[in-house]
Protein backbone atom coordinates (compact mmCIF):
# COMPACT_ATOMS: atom_id res chain seq x y z
CA UNK A 1 0.00 0.00 0.00
CA UNK A 2 1.81 2.83 -1.06
CA UNK A 3 0.78 5.87 1.54
CA UNK A 4 3.18 8.32 -0.26
CA UNK A 5 0.66 8.69 -2.58
CA UNK A 6 -1.66 10.57 -0.13
CA UNK A 7 1.52 13.29 -0.07
CA UNK A 8 0.31 14.65 -3.96
CA UNK A 9 -3.17 14.92 -2.68
CA UNK A 10 -1.99 17.86 -0.79
CA UNK A 11 -2.05 20.13 -4.06
CA UNK A 12 -4.86 21.94 -5.71
CA UNK A 13 -7.54 18.99 -5.69
CA UNK A 14 -7.77 18.71 -2.08
CA UNK A 15 -9.66 21.20 -1.20
CA UNK A 16 -10.16 24.28 -3.25
CA UNK A 17 -10.17 23.37 -6.87
CA UNK A 18 -12.69 21.20 -8.26
CA UNK A 19 -15.00 20.96 -5.12
CA UNK A 20 -17.25 23.57 -4.00
CA UNK A 21 -19.21 24.08 -1.32
CA UNK A 22 -22.83 24.99 -0.61
CA UNK A 23 -24.42 26.15 1.79
CA UNK A 24 -22.76 24.49 4.82
CA UNK A 25 -25.10 23.41 7.37
CA UNK A 26 -28.68 25.32 6.58
CA UNK A 27 -31.64 24.03 5.85
CA UNK A 28 -32.59 22.80 2.28
CA UNK A 29 -36.17 24.08 1.58
CA UNK A 30 -35.85 24.30 -1.94
CA UNK A 31 -35.49 20.22 -2.18
CA UNK A 32 -38.05 18.43 -2.27
CA UNK A 33 -37.33 15.02 0.22
CA UNK A 34 -38.46 11.81 0.37
CA UNK A 35 -40.73 11.07 3.44
CA UNK A 36 -37.49 9.65 6.15
CA UNK A 37 -39.02 5.82 6.20
CA UNK A 38 -39.31 5.80 10.14
CA UNK A 39 -40.49 2.83 10.20
CA UNK A 40 -37.80 0.93 8.16
CA UNK A 41 -35.34 2.02 10.79
CA UNK A 42 -37.76 1.87 13.68
CA UNK A 43 -38.21 -1.88 13.56
CA UNK A 44 -36.99 -3.80 15.64
CA UNK A 45 -36.42 -7.07 13.70
CA UNK A 46 -35.17 -8.21 10.05
CA UNK A 47 -38.28 -9.44 8.63
CA UNK A 48 -40.00 -5.63 9.74
CA UNK A 49 -37.03 -4.17 8.87
CA UNK A 50 -37.15 -5.32 4.99
CA UNK A 51 -40.95 -4.90 4.70
CA UNK A 52 -40.83 -1.17 5.30
CA UNK A 53 -37.64 -0.42 3.50
CA UNK A 54 -37.85 -2.74 0.51
CA UNK A 55 -41.87 -3.68 0.33
CA UNK A 56 -40.87 -7.61 1.37
CA UNK A 57 -39.84 -9.81 4.02
CA UNK A 58 -39.34 -12.65 1.73
CA UNK A 59 -36.17 -13.08 -0.27
CA UNK A 60 -33.57 -15.94 -1.11
CA UNK A 61 -29.83 -16.19 -1.12
CA UNK A 62 -28.13 -15.47 -4.03
CA UNK A 63 -24.61 -16.37 -5.60
CA UNK A 64 -25.20 -13.14 -7.50
CA UNK A 65 -24.44 -11.00 -4.72
CA UNK A 66 -21.49 -10.75 -3.15
CA UNK A 67 -21.35 -9.02 0.17
CA UNK A 68 -17.68 -7.90 1.50
CA UNK A 69 -17.06 -7.61 4.97
CA UNK A 70 -14.46 -8.67 7.68
CA UNK A 71 -14.41 -12.21 10.00
CA UNK A 72 -13.79 -10.50 12.51
CA UNK A 73 -14.56 -6.64 12.91
CA UNK A 74 -11.25 -4.64 14.11
CA UNK A 75 -13.74 -2.01 15.63
CA UNK A 76 -17.44 -2.03 16.19
CA UNK A 77 -18.00 1.11 15.66
CA UNK A 78 -16.57 1.11 11.61
CA UNK A 79 -16.96 -2.18 9.93
CA UNK A 80 -16.28 -1.60 6.21
CA UNK A 81 -19.36 -3.33 3.94
CA UNK A 82 -19.53 -3.40 0.03
CA UNK A 83 -22.16 -5.15 -1.53
CA UNK A 84 -22.46 -5.59 -5.19
CA UNK A 85 -24.54 -7.89 -7.53
CA UNK A 86 -24.48 -9.00 -11.44
CA UNK A 87 -28.10 -9.63 -11.25
CA UNK A 88 -30.36 -7.05 -13.93
CA UNK A 89 -32.71 -4.52 -13.20
CA UNK A 90 -31.32 -3.79 -9.33
CA UNK A 91 -33.53 -1.05 -8.30
CA UNK A 92 -32.50 -0.80 -4.51
CA UNK A 93 -29.91 -2.43 -2.12
CA UNK A 94 -30.62 -2.54 2.08
CA UNK A 95 -27.66 -3.22 4.59
CA UNK A 96 -28.85 -5.03 7.90
CA UNK A 97 -27.19 -6.09 10.83
CA UNK A 98 -29.39 -8.70 12.27
CA UNK A 99 -28.48 -8.05 16.06
CA UNK A 100 -28.58 -4.27 16.10
CA UNK A 101 -30.70 -2.87 18.17
CA UNK A 102 -32.23 -1.77 14.88
CA UNK A 103 -31.14 -3.97 12.13
CA UNK A 104 -31.67 -1.54 9.28
CA UNK A 105 -28.36 0.10 8.94
CA UNK A 106 -29.30 1.72 5.24
CA UNK A 107 -31.18 1.56 2.07
CA UNK A 108 -29.79 2.72 -1.23
CA UNK A 109 -32.32 3.57 -4.36
CA UNK A 110 -30.51 3.13 -7.43
CA UNK A 111 -31.40 4.56 -10.74
CA UNK A 112 -30.81 2.71 -13.82
CA UNK A 113 -27.73 4.34 -14.23
CA UNK A 114 -26.12 2.67 -11.35
CA UNK A 115 -24.60 -0.19 -11.05
CA UNK A 116 -25.27 -2.58 -8.42
CA UNK A 117 -22.84 -1.68 -5.90
CA UNK A 118 -22.40 0.34 -2.67
CA UNK A 119 -19.58 0.42 -0.40
CA UNK A 120 -19.93 1.95 3.47
CA UNK A 121 -19.18 1.43 6.80
CA UNK A 122 -21.41 0.31 9.31
CA UNK A 123 -21.85 0.24 13.45
CA UNK A 124 -22.43 -3.41 14.86
CA UNK A 125 -23.54 -3.72 18.55
CA UNK A 126 -22.11 -7.25 18.84
CA UNK A 127 -21.08 -9.94 16.90
CA UNK A 128 -24.12 -10.74 13.97
CA UNK A 129 -25.42 -11.56 10.38
CA UNK A 130 -24.70 -8.70 8.14
CA UNK A 131 -27.22 -9.40 5.23
CA UNK A 132 -27.71 -7.57 1.96
CA UNK A 133 -30.88 -7.69 0.41
CA UNK A 134 -30.81 -6.38 -3.64
CA UNK A 135 -34.33 -5.72 -5.28
CA UNK A 136 -34.11 -6.43 -8.82
CA UNK A 137 -37.14 -7.29 -10.93
CA UNK A 138 -38.55 -6.69 -7.89
CA UNK A 139 -38.08 -9.72 -6.32
CA UNK A 140 -35.60 -9.86 -3.06
CA UNK A 141 -32.39 -11.34 -3.26
CA UNK A 142 -29.82 -11.51 -0.42
CA UNK A 143 -26.03 -12.50 0.53
CA UNK A 144 -25.16 -13.12 4.47
CA UNK A 145 -22.35 -13.35 6.39
CA UNK A 146 -21.44 -13.46 9.79
CA UNK A 147 -19.04 -10.62 11.15
CA UNK A 148 -17.38 -11.06 14.80
CA UNK A 149 -16.97 -8.72 17.35
CA UNK A 150 -14.91 -8.39 19.83
CA UNK A 151 -14.30 -6.40 23.19
CA UNK A 152 -10.94 -5.30 22.87
CA UNK A 153 -8.13 -5.30 25.32
CA UNK A 154 -7.02 -2.09 25.60
CA UNK A 155 -9.84 -0.15 25.72
CA UNK A 156 -8.23 3.28 26.00
CA UNK B 1 -14.46 23.43 6.83
CA UNK B 2 -16.21 21.50 3.91
CA UNK B 3 -18.14 18.64 5.16
CA UNK B 4 -17.98 16.67 2.40
CA UNK B 5 -14.91 15.13 -0.06
CA UNK B 6 -15.85 14.21 -2.77
CA UNK B 7 -13.58 11.65 -5.25
CA UNK B 8 -14.98 10.58 -8.52
CA UNK B 9 -13.13 8.49 -11.57
CA UNK B 10 -14.73 7.57 -14.58
CA UNK B 11 -13.38 4.56 -16.85
CA UNK B 12 -14.49 2.67 -19.43
CA UNK B 13 -17.79 5.04 -19.45
CA UNK B 14 -18.21 3.84 -15.32
CA UNK B 15 -17.62 6.08 -12.73
CA UNK B 16 -17.19 5.70 -9.42
CA UNK B 17 -18.09 8.08 -6.75
CA UNK B 18 -16.34 7.86 -3.33
CA UNK B 19 -17.46 10.53 -0.59
CA UNK B 20 -16.69 11.05 2.64
CA UNK B 21 -18.69 13.36 5.02
CA UNK B 22 -18.07 15.17 8.64
CA UNK B 23 -21.00 14.29 10.68
CA UNK B 24 -21.48 12.86 14.59
CA UNK B 25 -23.99 10.49 13.21
CA UNK B 26 -25.54 10.21 16.83
CA UNK B 27 -27.54 7.05 17.47
CA UNK B 28 -29.76 8.65 19.89
CA UNK B 29 -28.67 5.43 22.06
CA UNK B 30 -25.95 6.65 23.77
CA UNK B 31 -25.74 8.22 26.85
CA UNK B 32 -23.36 11.37 28.42
CA UNK B 33 -20.57 9.94 30.00
CA UNK B 34 -21.19 12.84 32.93
CA UNK B 35 -24.41 13.83 33.05
CA UNK B 36 -25.89 10.10 32.20
CA UNK B 37 -28.41 11.79 29.88
CA UNK B 38 -28.85 10.14 26.74
CA UNK B 39 -27.20 12.33 23.82
CA UNK B 40 -30.08 13.12 21.38
CA UNK B 41 -30.13 11.26 17.81
CA UNK B 42 -28.20 13.42 15.57
CA UNK B 43 -27.46 11.60 12.31
CA UNK B 44 -27.05 12.08 8.49
CA UNK B 45 -31.14 10.58 7.06
CA UNK B 46 -30.67 10.86 3.51
CA UNK B 47 -27.77 11.34 0.68
CA UNK B 48 -28.68 12.49 -2.53
CA UNK B 49 -26.39 12.11 -5.63
CA UNK B 50 -27.31 14.21 -8.52
CA UNK B 51 -25.36 14.53 -12.39
CA UNK B 52 -27.16 16.83 -14.56
CA UNK B 53 -29.51 17.95 -12.78
CA UNK B 54 -31.13 13.77 -12.21
CA UNK B 55 -31.20 11.99 -8.89
CA UNK B 56 -29.01 9.03 -9.48
CA UNK B 57 -28.93 7.69 -6.04
CA UNK B 58 -30.64 8.15 -2.66
CA UNK B 59 -29.26 6.48 0.58
CA UNK B 60 -31.29 6.39 3.24
CA UNK B 61 -29.25 6.14 6.38
CA UNK B 62 -30.36 5.35 10.26
CA UNK B 63 -27.51 6.10 13.15
CA UNK B 64 -25.60 2.85 12.76
CA UNK B 65 -23.38 4.22 9.72
CA UNK B 66 -19.94 4.98 11.35
CA UNK B 67 -19.16 8.76 12.27
CA UNK B 68 -17.88 10.74 10.03
CA UNK B 69 -19.24 8.31 7.19
CA UNK B 70 -18.00 7.12 3.83
CA UNK B 71 -19.93 6.00 0.34
CA UNK B 72 -19.15 4.53 -2.79
CA UNK B 73 -21.13 3.92 -5.68
CA UNK B 74 -20.52 3.55 -9.24
CA UNK B 75 -23.34 4.64 -12.46
CA UNK B 76 -23.10 4.80 -16.26
CA UNK B 77 -23.51 7.43 -18.63
CA UNK B 78 -21.15 10.66 -17.50
CA UNK B 79 -17.86 11.68 -18.78
CA UNK B 80 -14.81 13.42 -17.79
CA UNK B 81 -15.29 16.92 -16.40
CA UNK B 82 -19.42 16.26 -15.82
CA UNK B 83 -20.38 17.55 -12.39
CA UNK B 84 -21.45 15.23 -9.90
CA UNK B 85 -23.25 16.95 -6.79
CA UNK B 86 -23.87 14.82 -3.55
CA UNK B 87 -26.31 16.74 -0.65
CA UNK B 88 -26.94 15.29 3.00
CA UNK B 89 -29.76 16.04 5.10
CA UNK B 90 -29.60 14.98 8.89
CA UNK B 91 -32.85 14.60 11.29
CA UNK B 92 -32.33 17.86 12.92
CA UNK B 93 -32.70 19.21 9.07
CA UNK B 94 -29.66 20.69 8.79
CA UNK B 95 -28.13 19.91 5.51
CA UNK B 96 -24.76 20.40 3.34
CA UNK B 97 -24.21 20.15 -0.53
CA UNK B 98 -20.97 19.77 -2.60
CA UNK B 99 -20.27 19.81 -6.29
CA UNK B 100 -16.67 17.99 -7.89
CA UNK B 101 -15.66 17.22 -11.41
CA UNK B 102 -15.18 13.66 -12.49
CA UNK B 103 -11.86 13.21 -13.59
CA UNK C 1 21.66 -10.12 55.15
CA UNK C 2 20.07 -7.20 52.87
CA UNK C 3 22.83 -4.93 54.07
CA UNK C 4 25.70 -6.84 53.46
CA UNK C 5 24.39 -7.13 49.87
CA UNK C 6 23.46 -3.92 49.02
CA UNK C 7 27.25 -2.78 50.16
CA UNK C 8 28.48 -5.63 48.28
CA UNK C 9 26.29 -4.19 45.18
CA UNK C 10 27.65 -0.67 45.32
CA UNK C 11 31.00 -2.35 45.14
CA UNK C 12 30.35 -3.82 42.45
CA UNK C 13 29.07 -0.45 40.48
CA UNK C 14 31.28 1.35 41.36
CA UNK C 15 33.94 -0.71 40.12
CA UNK C 16 32.89 -0.88 36.57
CA UNK C 17 34.03 1.33 34.50
CA UNK C 18 31.66 4.40 33.75
CA UNK C 19 32.16 3.81 30.05
CA UNK C 20 29.76 0.54 30.12
CA UNK C 21 26.29 2.67 30.46
CA UNK C 22 24.91 2.55 27.02
CA UNK C 23 24.95 5.36 25.18
CA UNK C 24 21.38 6.53 23.30
CA UNK C 25 22.91 5.07 20.02
CA UNK C 26 23.58 1.32 21.70
CA UNK C 27 20.49 2.06 23.10
CA UNK C 28 18.84 2.42 19.53
CA UNK C 29 20.66 -0.44 18.36
CA UNK C 30 19.64 -2.69 20.24
CA UNK C 31 16.04 -1.67 20.80
CA UNK C 32 15.76 -1.93 16.65
CA UNK C 33 17.42 -5.19 17.21
CA UNK C 34 15.29 -6.38 19.62
CA UNK C 35 12.51 -5.89 17.26
CA UNK C 36 13.56 -7.00 13.82
CA UNK C 37 14.56 -10.43 15.69
CA UNK C 38 10.94 -10.50 17.18
CA UNK C 39 9.28 -10.39 14.07
CA UNK C 40 11.89 -11.48 11.40
CA UNK C 41 9.11 -11.23 8.91
CA UNK C 42 8.46 -7.96 8.93
CA UNK C 43 10.62 -5.34 6.93
CA UNK C 44 12.21 -2.56 8.61
CA UNK C 45 9.97 0.22 6.86
CA UNK C 46 6.49 -1.18 7.81
CA UNK C 47 6.96 -1.21 11.39
CA UNK C 48 5.35 2.61 10.19
CA UNK C 49 2.19 0.23 10.09
CA UNK C 50 2.01 -0.96 13.47
CA UNK C 51 0.04 -3.99 14.25
CA UNK C 52 -0.70 -3.74 10.27
CA UNK C 53 2.68 -5.02 9.74
CA UNK C 54 2.12 -7.80 11.60
CA UNK C 55 -1.57 -9.00 11.49
CA UNK C 56 -2.83 -9.61 8.00
CA UNK C 57 -6.67 -9.29 8.71
CA UNK C 58 -6.51 -6.26 10.47
CA UNK C 59 -4.59 -4.77 7.72
CA UNK C 60 -7.33 -5.73 5.01
CA UNK C 61 -9.72 -3.33 7.05
CA UNK C 62 -7.14 -0.68 7.63
CA UNK C 63 -6.38 -1.03 3.84
CA UNK C 64 -10.27 -0.51 3.08
CA UNK C 65 -10.54 2.84 5.52
CA UNK C 66 -7.14 4.33 4.07
CA UNK C 67 -8.19 4.17 0.80
CA UNK C 68 -10.64 7.43 2.11
CA UNK C 69 -9.85 7.99 5.56
CA UNK C 70 -11.75 9.94 8.11
CA UNK C 71 -8.55 12.03 8.71
CA UNK C 72 -8.99 13.33 5.36
CA UNK C 73 -11.63 15.84 7.15
CA UNK C 74 -8.99 16.51 9.87
CA UNK C 75 -6.01 17.47 7.29
CA UNK C 76 -8.62 19.97 5.70
CA UNK C 77 -9.74 21.51 8.71
CA UNK C 78 -6.09 21.70 9.92
CA UNK C 79 -4.93 23.07 6.64
CA UNK C 80 -7.63 26.16 6.87
CA UNK C 81 -6.63 26.35 10.88
CA UNK C 82 -2.95 26.96 9.61
CA UNK C 83 -3.55 29.40 7.13
CA UNK C 84 -5.73 31.52 8.78
CA UNK C 85 -3.46 34.82 10.37
CA UNK C 86 -3.93 35.25 13.79
CA UNK C 87 -5.71 38.87 14.86
CA UNK C 88 -2.28 40.66 14.59
CA UNK C 89 -1.76 39.15 10.46
CA UNK C 90 0.80 36.82 10.81
CA UNK C 91 0.35 33.34 10.30
CA UNK C 92 2.03 29.82 12.04
CA UNK C 93 4.09 29.52 9.03
CA UNK C 94 5.96 32.37 10.08
CA UNK C 95 7.01 30.59 13.71
CA UNK C 96 8.25 27.57 11.94
CA UNK C 97 11.16 26.61 9.95
CA UNK C 98 10.50 26.40 5.95
CA UNK C 99 6.64 27.76 6.94
CA UNK C 100 5.96 24.73 9.02
CA UNK C 101 5.89 22.39 5.93
CA UNK C 102 8.17 19.09 5.72
CA UNK C 103 9.09 19.41 9.64
CA UNK C 104 7.36 16.31 11.55
CA UNK C 105 10.41 14.59 11.65
CA UNK C 106 12.52 16.94 13.51
CA UNK C 107 10.24 16.47 16.57
CA UNK C 108 10.45 16.59 19.47
CA UNK C 109 13.93 17.85 19.36
CA UNK C 110 16.26 19.31 22.89
CA UNK C 111 15.81 23.00 22.95
CA UNK C 112 19.59 23.49 24.05
CA UNK C 113 18.65 27.61 24.83
CA UNK C 114 16.19 26.60 27.18
CA UNK C 115 17.37 23.17 28.36
CA UNK C 116 13.79 21.61 27.52
CA UNK C 117 12.51 19.20 25.44
CA UNK C 118 9.97 20.97 22.57
CA UNK C 119 7.50 18.65 20.78
CA UNK C 120 5.52 19.60 17.78
CA UNK C 121 2.09 20.79 19.86
CA UNK C 122 4.19 22.64 22.67
CA UNK C 123 5.52 24.70 19.24
CA UNK C 124 2.33 25.33 17.56
CA UNK C 125 1.02 27.01 20.96
CA UNK C 126 3.77 28.67 21.86
CA UNK C 127 3.32 29.93 18.29
CA UNK C 128 -0.41 31.01 19.37
CA UNK C 129 0.94 32.92 22.62
CA UNK C 130 3.60 34.48 20.61
CA UNK C 131 1.30 36.16 18.63
CA UNK C 132 -0.90 37.50 21.43
CA UNK C 133 -3.45 34.27 20.68
CA UNK C 134 -4.53 31.77 23.88
CA UNK C 135 -3.16 28.23 23.76
CA UNK C 136 -5.28 25.26 22.60
CA UNK C 137 -6.18 22.15 24.38
CA UNK C 138 -3.47 19.69 24.06
CA UNK C 139 -5.06 16.43 23.28
CA UNK C 140 -8.20 17.09 20.66
CA UNK C 141 -9.45 19.37 18.58
CA UNK C 142 -8.10 22.08 16.57
CA UNK C 143 -4.54 21.42 17.72
CA UNK C 144 -4.53 17.93 16.65
CA UNK C 145 -6.17 19.42 13.52
CA UNK C 146 -3.31 21.52 12.85
CA UNK C 147 -0.87 18.91 13.67
CA UNK C 148 -2.41 16.27 11.34
CA UNK C 149 -2.05 18.64 8.56
CA UNK C 150 1.73 19.53 9.73
CA UNK C 151 2.65 15.47 9.70
CA UNK C 152 1.14 14.81 6.18
CA UNK C 153 2.94 18.15 4.46
CA UNK C 154 5.73 15.71 6.33
CA UNK C 155 4.99 12.28 4.67
CA UNK C 156 8.25 10.04 3.70
CA UNK C 157 10.33 12.29 5.77
CA UNK C 158 12.91 10.51 7.22
CA UNK C 159 13.07 10.59 11.99
CA UNK C 160 16.19 11.18 12.69
CA UNK C 161 15.87 13.13 16.47
CA UNK C 162 19.31 14.48 18.04
CA UNK C 163 20.48 13.86 21.16
CA UNK C 164 22.96 16.57 21.18
CA UNK C 165 25.78 16.35 23.55
CA UNK C 166 24.31 17.89 26.50
CA UNK C 167 23.69 16.23 29.91
CA UNK C 168 20.30 17.82 30.44
CA UNK C 169 19.29 16.44 26.78
CA UNK C 170 21.14 12.68 27.69
CA UNK C 171 18.96 13.06 30.79
CA UNK C 172 15.95 13.86 29.70
CA UNK C 173 16.57 10.85 26.88
CA UNK C 174 17.11 8.77 30.14
CA UNK C 175 13.47 9.95 32.07
CA UNK C 176 11.63 9.07 28.79
CA UNK C 177 13.48 5.77 28.69
CA UNK C 178 13.04 5.22 32.83
CA UNK C 179 9.08 5.67 31.97
CA UNK C 180 9.08 3.45 29.33
CA UNK C 181 11.13 0.58 31.36
CA UNK C 182 9.32 1.27 34.80
CA UNK C 183 6.28 -0.92 36.01
CA UNK C 184 3.64 1.43 36.99
CA UNK C 185 -0.34 1.56 38.11
CA UNK C 186 -2.41 -0.99 40.07
CA UNK C 187 -1.84 -3.74 37.05
CA UNK C 188 1.60 -2.98 37.55
CA UNK C 189 2.73 -3.31 34.13
CA UNK C 190 5.46 -1.41 32.01
CA UNK C 191 4.97 0.26 28.58
CA UNK C 192 7.65 -2.30 27.45
CA UNK C 193 5.84 -5.21 29.10
CA UNK C 194 3.14 -4.97 26.37
CA UNK C 195 4.65 -3.24 23.63
CA UNK C 196 8.42 -4.47 24.06
CA UNK C 197 8.25 -7.94 25.61
CA UNK C 198 4.82 -9.21 25.07
CA UNK C 199 4.55 -7.23 21.70
CA UNK C 200 2.67 -9.12 18.90
CA UNK C 201 0.64 -10.98 21.77
CA UNK C 202 -2.92 -10.69 21.96
CA UNK C 203 -4.70 -9.03 24.91
CA UNK C 204 -8.14 -10.56 24.97
CA UNK C 205 -8.82 -9.16 21.31
CA UNK C 206 -6.41 -6.41 20.72
CA UNK C 207 -2.96 -7.14 19.23
CA UNK C 208 -0.11 -5.47 21.39
CA UNK C 209 1.98 -3.32 18.95
CA UNK C 210 5.63 -2.53 18.66
CA UNK C 211 6.86 0.32 20.23
CA UNK C 212 9.43 0.47 17.23
CA UNK C 213 7.65 3.14 14.36
CA UNK C 214 5.03 3.49 17.17
CA UNK C 215 4.69 7.50 16.88
CA UNK C 216 5.67 7.96 13.08
CA UNK C 217 1.92 8.21 12.60
CA UNK C 218 0.53 10.50 15.00
CA UNK C 219 -1.77 12.51 15.25
CA UNK C 220 -3.95 9.51 15.53
CA UNK C 221 -7.58 8.96 14.04
CA UNK C 222 -8.67 6.21 16.52
CA UNK C 223 -12.31 4.53 15.77
CA UNK C 224 -12.62 4.39 19.11
CA UNK C 225 -12.30 8.16 19.58
CA UNK C 226 -14.48 8.66 16.55
CA UNK C 227 -11.77 11.50 15.95
CA UNK C 228 -8.00 12.33 16.08
CA UNK C 229 -6.05 13.24 18.86
CA UNK C 230 -2.09 13.54 19.71
CA UNK C 231 0.12 11.46 21.03
CA UNK C 232 0.05 12.63 24.48
CA UNK C 233 -3.46 11.92 24.73
CA UNK C 234 -2.83 8.65 23.67
CA UNK C 235 0.04 8.18 26.51
CA UNK C 236 -2.31 9.54 29.08
CA UNK C 237 -4.78 7.06 27.78
CA UNK C 238 -2.29 4.09 28.17
CA UNK C 239 -1.04 5.24 31.43
CA UNK C 240 -5.35 4.88 32.57
CA UNK C 241 -5.59 1.70 31.13
CA UNK C 242 -3.04 0.19 33.66
CA UNK C 243 -4.91 2.67 36.26
CA UNK C 244 -1.85 4.46 36.81
CA UNK C 245 -2.72 8.36 37.31
CA UNK C 246 -1.88 9.79 33.94
CA UNK C 247 0.62 12.54 33.69
CA UNK C 248 -0.91 16.17 32.18
CA UNK C 249 -0.66 16.95 28.66
CA UNK C 250 2.73 18.03 27.50
CA UNK C 251 3.84 17.34 31.20
CA UNK C 252 8.19 17.28 31.29
CA UNK C 253 7.28 13.57 31.79
CA UNK C 254 5.53 13.29 28.69
CA UNK C 255 7.88 15.56 26.68
CA UNK C 256 11.04 13.09 27.94
CA UNK C 257 8.61 9.46 26.88
CA UNK C 258 8.03 11.12 23.30
CA UNK C 259 11.94 11.91 22.81
CA UNK C 260 13.01 8.64 23.97
CA UNK C 261 9.83 7.01 22.56
CA UNK C 262 10.69 8.64 18.78
CA UNK C 263 14.66 9.01 19.10
CA UNK C 264 13.90 5.05 18.96
CA UNK C 265 12.33 4.99 15.83
CA UNK C 266 15.02 7.08 14.09
CA UNK C 267 15.38 5.65 10.17
CA UNK C 268 11.58 5.40 10.15
CA UNK C 269 9.76 7.72 8.14
CA UNK C 270 6.52 10.26 9.16
CA UNK C 271 3.24 8.52 8.19
CA UNK C 272 0.91 10.97 10.05
CA UNK C 273 -1.57 11.46 10.38
CA UNK C 274 -2.89 7.71 10.46
CA UNK C 275 -6.31 6.01 11.40
CA UNK C 276 -5.92 2.90 14.06
CA UNK C 277 -8.97 1.10 15.58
Amino acid sequence: MNLLRRKFLKTATYIGATTAAIGSGVLLPQRVLGAYNEAAFAAKDVNGALTASMGSDQYTASDAIKLKAPDIAENGAVVPVTVSSTLSNVEAISIIAAANVSPLTSSYQLSPACEAFVSTRIKMGKTADVVAVVKADGKLYSASKEVKVTIGGCGG
Amino acid sequence: MASIKIRAKVKNGLTTVKTLMSHPMETGLRKDKKTGEKIPANHITEVTAEHKGNVIMTANWGGAISKNPYLSFKFKGAASGDMIKITWVDNTGKGDSAEAAIK
Amino acid sequence: MKKILTSVSIALLLALPFTTMATPQQDLDAFQDFYKKRFPGTPFDDFINGVYSIDAASRAQWEDIEDFPPYELNISSGEELFNKPFANGKTYASCFDNGGMGIRQNYPYFDTDRGEVVTLELSINECREANGEKPLKWKKGPIADISAYMAFTSRGKVFDIQIPDDPRAVAAYERGKKHFYQKRGQLNMACADCHKFYSGNYIRADLLSPALGQLTHFPVYRSKWGGIGTTHRRYGGCNKQVRAKPFKAQSAEYRALEYFHTYMSNGLIVNGPGARK
